[in-house]
């Protein structure tokens, strides 16, 4: 690890066993304990964390709900109504796992525009960044076949237009898209396979986590100066500076994750999906869950055929592209410039590429019709053109602001401006950022 | 390394590469069942048709009777919704094929070619499942008064024919026919 060498000394007996033979504590040790992180962390930062203890809330809550839920058309919406009526608890478990979801997608989404923001993505690290965007792929498929599980009116009907981007595909489309469901609709087999694979998907996330932490900790972790550790005074000991800063960062995200689950359990969810699944009625509006909205706005924007792509297929594509993208940003951003602090003009684009996010997200939820179309055109422009042209010309052509030498100096010039700060209080590494 | 090294490939070389061919074939042979376990089992397949009384339905009237777990769509049109479909030019259509499983599959999507076909124009019988991306489209609404997806706003009209919006096809048509004057069989 970039840490250097271990500085894990056992003090007891069977500590120097076990280090001897197998040594995990030494591991955590060094990986969650005395790891150096940079003294300038915010709270940013803390979404990492915040992440892991959400994977593990919704696996916890998950195999306890799936020891209640009946896998089959036929009850599975009967036993999530018992689920919320009979078993002891169930409620409170059920609204935890299905607002953990959409508590899930929070914090990945902040902690994905952090990594935008701050350029987390640059050399050395584009593999952490790539191995996230699995992590994201993974999570949106776990997500989606959750949602199928209920047997509601739009588990059934976003099963089906889910399934039918497959459709698009020349010549194989209607195959693959009958070896997802099993059938010829979305039915019984549709509903078994989603659930075996919703069980296996969120290991995956878990295995893929294990290389994330492990690629970050290789490359040490950014920092909102976008320098590189370059000396000791740069960095603090994880624990216990990071450990309560995260620690703090989880406590307020719970608080408001529980205000939700105990207050308005519901807000973030569709009450068609209280209706039973019905293969003859489509409901008025199919919407998709609020964290795939921007994508859902992206789908429907391509309303043109574009030379032998007709529309539909051109959809599908711009909506996977629009993933896809992501992958490849290390390479697009041109800029020797990691952090958007010093990048004047990355950092409006940016904060338009949010606000457009949020606005492509509004979109989704409104029909296909009128002014929306060309609103959700638009607003699909700026999202590519974001990554595919200002990324890579302004790197180019953007004057940056003058980089600190170090972070340290970065630390110190900052608490110098702020006339607020006491001068002595500048070196101490817990000074506030 | 030196030991072994010739110019020409010896029989060890063979044995290596014939052991991994074997294994490579033999990994494509165990991930086979698995993925064929996922495509439609014999009781999906099973050949599935169903006969319809269509007696009760005058102009103007339509009925949705479930087929393969999908919808399908079966109405006695009335002659201004003929009338409107047949005067629609071919060049405004944005699918030309009929997309009618009982026809050849290159026919135009004229409004006899797109029903139960002469004397019985009057009869227009789809499967009832947008070609966008599945949803059932809503009848008798929409632009052209024909079928109307709320999904994503396509729109197709008295003939099932997609006009406006995203969906790529007009609605299809699958095998059907007129076993007596007032019962269909679908399938």
């Amino acid at each position: 690890m970039s840490g250097g060498h271990s500085t894990y000394s056992p003090k007891t007996g069977i500590g120097r066993w076990i280090d001897a033979r197998m040594p995990l504590p030494r591991l955590v040790h060094d990986s969650f304990v005395s790891y150096p992180v940079p003294r300038n962390l915010n709270y940013a930062y803390t979404f990492g964390g915040i992440l892991s203890i959400m994977l593990v809330a919704q696996i916890l809550t998950g195999v306890v709900l799936a020891m209640h839920y009946a896998n089959d058309t036929t009850l599975a919406f009967q036993s999530v109504e018992k689920i919320m009526r009979d078993v002891n608890s169930g409620w409170l478990l059920r609204y935890m796992h299905s607002n953990g979801a959409s508590f899930f997608f929070i914090a990945v989404y902040i902690h994905i525009m952090r990594g935008l923001y701050y350029g987390s993505y640059k050399a050395p690290r584009e593999l952490l960044w790539i191995l996230g965007c699995i992590i994201y792929l993974l999570m949106m498929a776990t997500g989606f076949m959750g949602y199928v599980l209920p047997w509601g009116q739009m588990s059934f009907w976003g099963a089906t237009v889910i399934t039918g981007f497959f459709t698009a595909i020349p010549l194989v489309g209607e195959w693959v898209q009958q070896l997802l469901l099993g059938g010829f609709a979305v039915d019984n087999p549709t509903l078994n396979r989603f659930f075996a694979l919703h069980y296996l998907l969120p290991f995956m996330i878990a295995g893929v986590v294990v290389l994330h932490v492990w690629a970050l900790h290789v490359t040490g972790q950014t920092n909102p100066t976008g320098i590189e550790v370059k000396s000791k005074t740069d960095t603090v000991a994880f624990t216990p500076y990071a450990t309560i800063k995260d620690g703090f960062a989880m406590v307020v995200f719970l608080a408001v994750f529980a205000y939700f689950i105990f207050y308005i359990p519901n807000f973030l969810g569709h009450p068609d999906n209280y209706i039973q699944a019905d293969s003859l009625k489509t409901p008025a509006h199919i919407v998709p869950e609020w964290y795939y909205l921007p994508f859902y706005a992206i789908l429907r924007a391509i309303t043109f055929n574009i030379g032998p792509i007709d529309s539909k297929l051109g959809g599908v594509l711009a909506m996977f592209g629009s993933i896809a993208v992501l992958f490849v940003v290390p390479w697009l951003d041109t800029s020797k410039v990691r952090s958007a602090v010093y990048r004047p003009w990355y950092k409006l684009f940016f904060w338009l590429f949010v606000i457009n996010a949020i606005f492509l997200g509004w979109l989704g939820s409104r029909p296909a019709e009128g002014a929306y179309v060309i609103m959700s055109q638009l607003a699909t422009l700026y999202y590519f053109a974001f990554f595919l042209v200002i990324m890579p010309v302004l790197g180019l052509i953007e004057t940056p602001r003058r980089l600190p030498n170090s972070i340290t100096e970065a630390v110190l010039e900052k608490n110098k401006s702020g006339s607020a700060h006491p001068a002595g209080a500048t070196a101490a590494p817990e000074t506030r950022g | 390394m030196s030991a072994t090294d010739t110019s020409e490939p010896n029989r060890r070389d063979f044995l290596y590469v014939a052991t991994g061919m074997a294994g490579a074939v033999g990994a494509a042979a165990v991930a086979w069942p698995f993925i064929d376990q996922m495509r439609p089992d014999a009781s999906t397949l099973a050949a599935s048709s169903i006969e319809v009384d269509v007696s009760s339905l005058t102009p103007g009237m339509s009925l949705t009777v479930k087929w393969r777990g999908k919808p399908v769509f079966i109405r006695n049109r009335t002659p201004e919704e003929i009338k409107a479909a047949q005067e629609v030019p071919m060049a405004d259509l944005k699918d030309p094929v009929a997309r009618n499983a009982n026809i050849s599959s290159d026919a135009q999507a004229t409004d006899i070619d797109r029903t139960a076909g002469e004397g019985k124009e009057n009869w227009l019988v789809m499967v009832g499942v947008c070609t966008h991306l599945g949803c059932v489209p809503l009848g008798q609404q929409g632009d052209f008064g024909g079928w109307f997806c709320p999904c994503h706003g396509s729109h197709y009209d008295t003939a099932g024919r997609i006009r406006k919006g995203p969906a790529p096809e007009n609605l299809h048509i699958p095998n059907f026919q007129f076993i007596s004057d007032t019962t269909i069989r679908v399938g």
